[in-house]
């Protein structure tokens, strides 16, 4: 019956899950000889602690945004769509090809050129499964997962039998003209005259991300569109009786959600790989899905959690390098923080709200 | 029958099966119950009457353990008892009958009654001692139930009285009833008042938690009248009358019949012709035709599940359908995407639905929000092409509410955190105050409190004055015959034929509902 009062419910409680996720893992670290204290402080240290960690950090947040982004969207029409994967990895060669095939003059023209492929092969992507659970009822967690083995699959033809240059042994595309290069984050921050290292891949797109994650808020609470998905999301039935076309909104929803998965690549293919490879995604799609829960699908908190998440992969990579910690001990890390924040908010939430009740009722005892 | 656990679980002298001293409980700062103190003599029918959120379901639930009481006592046959579970409600002879029925679907009656109640782990012992139980109560209370019977076969008067079997099973001599007749005919309803009129005569004590005045002034005893979490009396059922309860219950004098002036029907409005609904290769409405012409209110009548609901669905776009409609002259479409809620609210059609909670909102959504449902198209509620303009949706939701009278009137409030009366007040005045040419209001008051109920009726009546068509789909017969200027009853997704409310009564209306043309039958409609 208690409700928990905004602020903890948006705050308190994802920063309780965190920190229960860093406690195991701390007590995972000191199992194995380590110190839990300082590996912590290295990961801070090193995505926190110079430009160039922050910069890595905000390079791999970006893709969370994106991905992030693409799954709430799906969520607030209640479509579980985990084929983020699959429809960033279509955005990619979606990129790659208006990077690779248009003599672009500069950088800003072929930014909205890659934003356009990207959006539009990610979308595509996403059409089929939204078709056949609009008008077959098939599965959307289903037909997109598969989606995202076909697309692996895809890709790997592409690239070893059309993209791949003459003579060279690596299934990946030629490099991009270096006038598609993208602004980087340092150089961007440089006009103004914050100093922000260069040496590190964040680059324009991350300004983008953040403008999408204003877009979507706007999209979703101040657009009809928005207010028609969200409608149809909470209670179908009733979106019937409003009018609201469940075929048309599932389709939109989907066709949103993979278009803005597929914008992931601008970041990561065009800003900076420069280059279409094999695994360009590196499982960003599936990092989306944990962003949005802990975001609880709103895009600020979207962003919040991104940051997050690209400080755990930044961290973990110090710590691999830094210690004698295995590798895996970071994985594990990861799948806790999202064990905690994604799957089992619940488990705090009904302690916090008996606290919380408890604490109301004494104030009002105390008032009398 | 256990008449051994019956007769020794209390000592005889105490008066009361139940007595509540000073209960109290709140929900944050919601105080739902309110120094309570009641007392039930053993033997008798005892009705809890009040609006919707006066706090009868939450004493209830106290007393059958699903709320801890903030303060107060329970005394159960003259001791104090605690009651910290359903289960010890049950040991302590305390049986209830939810409004919505707790039963599987696919289980038969005896495998319902001994469900959670079984000897041990093998099931045959029960079962037999079960069956010859079962078929003893259902012989002495008149059940008229089979144990064998799939609960899903059943209609819902008997698988109303499973649940009582149930509670009878369980030894109960205390049995509450939550809002029992309102999925029944009256006929239904009848059997079910002669059902626990046996209960008491046999020593049970009966508590029914009712808003219908008059179910509470034929069957019970005495009467309790709760108002805003508070007991505001309780008296004799022979020393009161239904306008007494009513002001009782309300804190101000109720019109319970509605004032209408007499019909004047213009032009034709809408048209149907043999309107057909298949719902997963059911019909479920065969061909049914009828006009409806400004100024009056068609009403249909008919036990819920008869193809009222689908009538209402595929004349508001939501259900598939074939036939034709014609409204104000124009052929409506009843196929493809091309028959949905927008077009229909275009050609002036608005739709109060059957059930507000699934369909005619949405629940986490805020009443502003929800004021826009199924208008969030409208023009005045864009600011551009762009963008919609929340602040002068806010703006009018707020009006509305004044206009309405919805408590709280906080635009921002989410409409689950609202009565059901101020939600069913936020559907209407939602599709009333689009002055449509034809509105469609499904169980209008359904839910609903005694002052909402009045100001809903008169917001009607006010619509069809002013030169409307309505279309009132009902199943209190009571709302059909006081509204409606024509009735038509449906039995079986057909029209069973039309009736004037001046002329019919009740036991002619029931018949037909229950798909017996009487002798007199007048032409029948299709």
């Amino acid at each position: 019956m208690e409700k928990l009062p905004r602020w903890a419910d948006v705050i308190l409680v994802p920063l309780i899950c965190l920190v229960i996720a860093f406690v195991f893992c701390g007590i995972l670290i000191a199992a194995i000889g380590q110190s839990p204290v300082q590996a912590i402080w290295i990961m801070i240290e090193g995505s926190f602690g110079s430009t160039t960690g922050l910069g890595y950090t905000l390079y791999y947040a970006t893709n969370f945004i994106f991905t992030g982004l693409a799954v709430s969207i799906a969520f607030q029409a209640s479509l579980f769509n985990i084929g983020g994967e699959g429809q960033a990895t279509l955005g990619g060669l979606g990129v790659a090809l208006a990077c690779l095939l248009v003599p672009w003059p500069h950088w800003s023209l072929a930014l909205v050129g890659s934003i356009a492929a990207g959006a539009l092969f990610g979308a595509a992507w996403a059409l089929l499964p939204a078709w056949l659970q609009a008008k077959r009822g098939s599965h959307i967690v289903i037909t997109t997962m598969m989606f995202n083995f076909i697309a692996y699959a895809l890709m790997n033809y592409v690239l070893v039998n059309l993209l791949r240059p003459l003579g060279s042994m690596d299934p990946a595309s030629a490099r991009f003209p270096v006038a598609v290069n993208l602004p980087k984050l340092g150089e961007i921050l440089g006009l103004v005259g914050i100093p922000f290292s260069t040496k590190n891949p964040a680059n324009i797109s991350f300004l983008i991300a953040i403008a999408l994650a204003v877009g979507v808020w706007a999209l979703m609470w101040h657009t009809r569109l928005g207010y028609a998905l969200r409608a149809f999301g909470k209670q179908e039935k009733a979106a019937l009786y409003a009018g609201i076309d469940p075929v048309r909104i599932t389709i939109y929803a989907m066709m949103l959600s993979g278009g803005i998965s597929g914008l992931m690549a601008v970041n990561a293919v065009q800003g900076a790989a420069h280059r279409l490879v094999l695994n360009s995604v590196e499982g960003a799609g599936f990092i989306g899905i944990a962003v949005a829960l802990m975001g609880r699908n709103h895009p600020f908190g979207i962003v919040v959690a991104s940051i997050l998440f690209g400080f755990l992969y930044e961290g973990g990579s110090q710590l691999a390098m830094g210690t004698t910690i295995p590798r895996e001990v970071i994985t594990v890390l990861q799948a806790l923080v999202i064990l905690f924040t994604g799957a089992l908010p619940y488990m705090v939430q009904k302690p916090l709200e008996k606290l919380f009740a408890l604490r109301a009722r004494k104030a009002v005892g105390g008032a009398k | 029958m256990a008449t051994d656990t019956f007769g020794g679980r209390q000592a005889t002298a105490a008066p009361y099966a139940i007595e509540l001293k000073g209960i109290s409980k709140s929900f944050g700062p919601v105080q739902a119950n309110r120094d309570i103190n009641i007392a039930v003599p053993r033997g008798t029918i005892h009705g809890i009457i009040g609006e919707n959120g006066a706090g009868k379901s939450t004493l209830m639930s106290i007393l059958y353990g699903f709320y801890k009481a903030d303060a107060g006592e329970v005394f159960v046959g003259g001791h104090l008892t605690v009651i910290p579970d359903s289960q010890s409600a049950i040991r302590a002879g305390i049986g209830m009958v939810f409004q919505h029925f707790k039963l599987v679907q696919n289980f038969t009656v005896l495998e319902n009654v001994i469900l959670g109640a079984e000897d041990g782990p093998l099931l045959k012992s029960s079962l037999t001692r079960a069956r010859a139980e079962l078929e003893a109560l259902s012989r002495e209370y008149d059940l008229d139930v089979h144990p064998d019977a799939v609960i899903e076969d059943l209609s819902v008067g008997h698988q109303q009285r499973v649940e009582i079997l149930k509670a009878l099973y369980r030894c109960a001599d205390i049995l509450i009833l939550d809002e029992p007749t309102g999925v029944l005919t009256p006929e239904e309803a009848d059997h079910l008042f002669r059902i626990l009129r046996g209960l008491r005569d046999q020593g049970k004590t009966v508590i029914l938690i009712t808003h219908k005045l008059r179910e509470i002034m034929e069957t019970t005893d005495n009467v309790s009248v709760m108002r805003r979490g508070t007991m505001v009396g309780t008296v004799r059922t022979t020393e009161t009358s239904p306008e007494a309860l009513a002001e009782l219950m309300v804190g101000r004098k109720v019109l319970l019949e509605v004032e209408k002036r007499p019909c004047t029907p213009g032009r034709e409005i809408l048209r149907v012709e043999g309107l057909t609904v298949r719902t997963d290769g059911v019909v479920r409405l065969k061909g049914v035709s009828l006009t409806i012409r400004a100024g009056e209110i068609l009403g249909i009548a008919g036990v819920a599940g008869n193809g009222q609901s689908e009538l209402l669905e595929a004349l508001g776009g939501i259900a598939q359908a074939t036939g034709q409609i014609t409204m104000n002259g124009v052929e409506l479409p009843l196929k493809g995407h091309k028959a949905n809620g927008q077009t229909r609210r275009a050609a002036g059609i608005a739709h109060v639905p059957e059930d507000r909670q699934s369909l005619g909102l949405i629940m986490d959504f805020a009443a502003w929000e929800n004021v826009g449902f199924g208008y969030h198209n409208a023009p005045e509620y864009q600011k551009n092409a762009l963008f919609m303009d929340n602040a002068a949706l806010k703006a009018d939701t707020a009006k509305k509410m004044a206009t309405f009278d919805v408590r709280p009137p906080i635009p921002t409030l989410s409409a689950k955190s609202f009565s059901g009366g101020n939600q069913q007040k936020i559907v209407v005045a939602r599709e009333i105050e689009r002055n449509p040419d034809l509105l469609l209001i499904g169980q209008p008051t359904r839910g609903v409190d005694i002052g909402a109920i009045e100001f809903i009726h008169k917001q009607i009546v006010a619509l069809r004055d002013a030169g409307k068509a309505v279309l009132l789909v009902s199943v209190e017969l009571d709302e059909i015959m006081s509204l409606s200027d024509r009735i038509l009853v449906m039995f079986d997704g057909k029209i069973m034929g039309e009736r004037d409310p001046a002329t019919t009564n009740e036991r002619e209306l029931g018949l037909l509902m229950a798909g017996m043309v009487g002798s007199d039958s007048t032409a029948k409609e299709a």
